[in-house]
C-alpha cells in the first residue's frame, strides 16, 4: 500500500514538474491578489498591519481554490481516475496520495511565500512565524477539503465557479482560526489555542475527508 | 408497519399519498399560523425594552429554527438516500433544499429589519447573523451542485455526500464564527435577550413554529411531487396519470 502511496504521489509531482507554469501561476495569483489590497484600502501602516493576517489568509484561500481543478481533472479525462478507481489498493489511501502532492505543490509554496508578504505588511518576528506555522497547519486543511469539492464538480457543468461556491463556506473555520492566530498575537493575548485548533482540524479532517472525496470519485465515474 | 414503510418508499405510490397529505399540511398550517399570529399581535404583551418592535420575532426565530432543522433533515434524507440507494429519499432531499434556504433568507431579512430599529444597525457581525448567512450558502451550494450535474441519479449522491460534509462543518463554523466573534469585540450589540420571557410569548412563537413546520411539510411534498413527475416521466403510470383521456382512447 505504500508503494501504490508512493507511485501515486510522485506520478503526480512528476506531472506537475513538467508543467511548472501551472502551479506557479496559482503562487503569483496569491501575491498579487495580497499586493492590489494596500492600493485599495490605502498605504497607512496600522490599518494594513491590522488587515495583514486576514489579506495574507483569504488570498491563500483563494489561490488554494484555484489549483484545485488540478487535483482530479486531467486524470478524469483521460481515464487515469478510473484505473485508480479499479486497482486493488484503497481509493482513499491513493486520493490522499494525490491531495499531498496538491499540498506539497500548492499549499506549500504559499506558507514559504506568506513571510515575505507579512513584512510588507509591517508584521514583525513573531508575528511573521506565526502566520507561517498557521499557514502551515492550515493549508493541508485547504487541500483536503478541496478535494471533496473538486471530485464532487468532476463532469458538472460551470466545475470552476461551482468549487467556489462548494468550498468557500467549508474554508471558513480555516481562516477564522488561521487568521485568528495572528490577530490574537498582535492584541496581546495567546495564539496556542487557534494553533490547536487549525492541528484538531488538519487531522479532523486527515480521518474523514479522505472517505468522502474517494465516495465522490466513485460517484463521478458512474 | 415495516413492510408499509417500504412500500410508500416508491414514487408510484407515494404519489398519491403525498397528494392525500398535502391538504391537511396546508390546514394545519394554517390553523396553526392564525393560532400563532393571533396570541403574537393580540395576546402577548408588549416588551417593555423594545416596544412594539419586538414582535418580529414571532417570524424571525420560527425561520431561524427551521432554516437549521430543515438542513438537518435534508442531510438525513440523502444519507438515506446514499446508504440504502432508495430513490424517493434523495428526491425528499431536493425538495427539501429550496424550503430551507427560503427559511435562512427570511430569518435573515426579518432579522435586519429586527435590528435596525433596535440596534440602529441592519447587520453586525454577530456569530449567530454570520453562521446563518453561512448556512445559506451552504443551501445554495447544495442546490448550485445538483442543478449542475444533468444525470439525476449522480446529482443525488453527489448532493449527498455534500450535505454530509455540511452537516459536520455547520458545528465547527458556528463555534469558529462564535470565537471569532469574542476575539473581535467590535460591535457592543448583545443578542441575549432577557431570560425571563412572558408565556404568552413562548406561546406564540411555538405555535409560528409548529406554523412553519406544518408549511414547511406542505411545500415540500408538493415539490417532491413535482419532481417525482419530471423524473418519472417516462414511466407508464405518470402517463396514465396525466393522460387518462388518452390511454382509455387508444385501442
Amino acid at each position: 500500500m505504500a508503494a501504490a502511496f508512493g507511485a501515486v504521489f510522485m506520478r503526480d509531482i512528476l506531472q506537475a514538474w513538467r508543467r511548472r507554469s501551472d502551479w506557479l501561476n496559482a503562487l503569483v495569483f496569491f501575491v498579487i491578489v495580497t499586493s492590489l489590497f494596500p492600493l485599495g484600502v490605502g498605504a497607512d501602516p496600522k490599518l494594513l498591519k491590522a488587515m495583514a493576517p486576514g489579506v495574507v489568509w483569504v488570498a491563500a484561500l483563494l489561490a488554494a481554490m484555484l489549483s484545485l481543478p488540478r487535483v482530479f481533472g486531467s486524470d478524469h479525462a483521460d481515464g487515469t481516475l478510473e484505473q485508480l478507481a479499479l486497482a486493488p489498493q484503497p481509493l482513499p489511501l491513493l486520493v490522499l496520495a494525490k491531495v499531498s502532492a496538491h499540498w506539497l505543490l500548492s499549499g506549500l509554496p504559499l506558507a514559504l511565500v506568506a513571510p515575505v508578504l507579512g513584512l510588507q505588511f509591517g508584521l514583525e518576528g513573531t508575528a511573521i512565524a506565526l502566520l507561517f506555522v498557521a499557514l502551515l497547519l492550515g493549508t493541508p486543511c485547504l487541500s483536503l477539503i478541496g478535494a471533496v469539492a473538486a471530485a464532487l464538480t468532476l463532469g458538472a457543468r460551470g466545475a470552476g465557479v461551482l468549487v467556489a461556491l462548494l468550498v468557500l463556506p467549508l474554508y471558513i473555520p480555516v481562516l477564522i482560526f488561521g487568521a485568528g492566530a495572528v490577530e490574537a498575537w498582535e492584541a496581546g493575548t495567546a495564539p496556542g489555542a487557534y494553533l490547536s485548533l487549525l492541528a484538531a482540524g488538519f487531522l479532523l479532517a486527515l480521518a474523514l475527508t479522505p472517505w468522502a472525496t474517494a465516495a465522490a470519485v466513485r460517484v463521478a465515474l458512474e | 408497519m415495516a413492510i408499509r414503510i417500504f412500500q410508500f418508499s416508491s414514487p408510484q405510490t407515494f404519489y398519491p399519498l403525498a397528494g392525500r397529505l398535502i391538504p391537511l399540511f396546508w390546514v394545519l398550517a394554517a390553523l396553526f399560523s392564525a393560532a400563532g399570529l393571533y396570541t403574537g399581535f393580540f395576546v402577548a404583551p408588549t416588551d417593555f425594552q423594545q416596544g412594539e418592535v419586538y414582535r418580529i420575532i414571532f417570524i424571525h426565530v420560527p425561520a431561524a429554527w427551521m432554516s437549521m432543522f430543515i438542513y438537518l433533515v435534508m442531510a438525513g434524507w440523502a444519507a438515506v438516500g446514499l446508504v440504502l440507494n432508495t430513490r424517493l429519499s434523495s428526491m425528499m432531499a431536493q425538495a427539501l433544499a429550496p424550503t430551507g434556504a427560503l427559511m435562512t433568507f427570511i430569518a435573515l431579512w426579518t432579522g435586519s429589519l429586527w435590528g435596525r430599529p433596535t440596534w440602529g444597525t441592519w447587520w453586525v457581525w454577530d456569530a449567530r447573523l454570520t453562521s446563518e448567512l453561512i448556512l445559506l450558502f451552504l443551501y445554495l451550494g447544495f442546490m448550485a451542485l445538483q442543478a449542475s450535474i444533468d444525470d439525476p441519479r449522480r446529482a443525488d449522491k453527489a448532493g449527498a455526500i455534500l450535505a454530509m460534509v455540511g452537516v459536520v462543518n455547520v458545528p465547527i463554523i458556528y463555534f469558529s464564527v462564535k470565537w471569532w466573534n469574542t476575539l473581535h469585540q467590535g460591535a457592543s450589540v448583545s443578542l441575549t435577550r432577557a431570560p425571563s420571557m412572558a408565556s404568552d410569548m413562548l406561546t406564540g412563537m411555538l405555535l409560528m413554529a409548529l406554523a412553519f413546520w406544518m408549511y414547511a411539510i406542505a411545500a415540500a411534498l408538493m415539490r417532491v411531487q413535482s419532481i417525482i413527475l419530471e423524473r418519472e416521466r417516462h414511466a407508464g403510470w405518470v402517463k396514465d396519470l396525466l393522460e387518462p383521456a388518452a390511454v382509455k382512447g387508444s385501442p
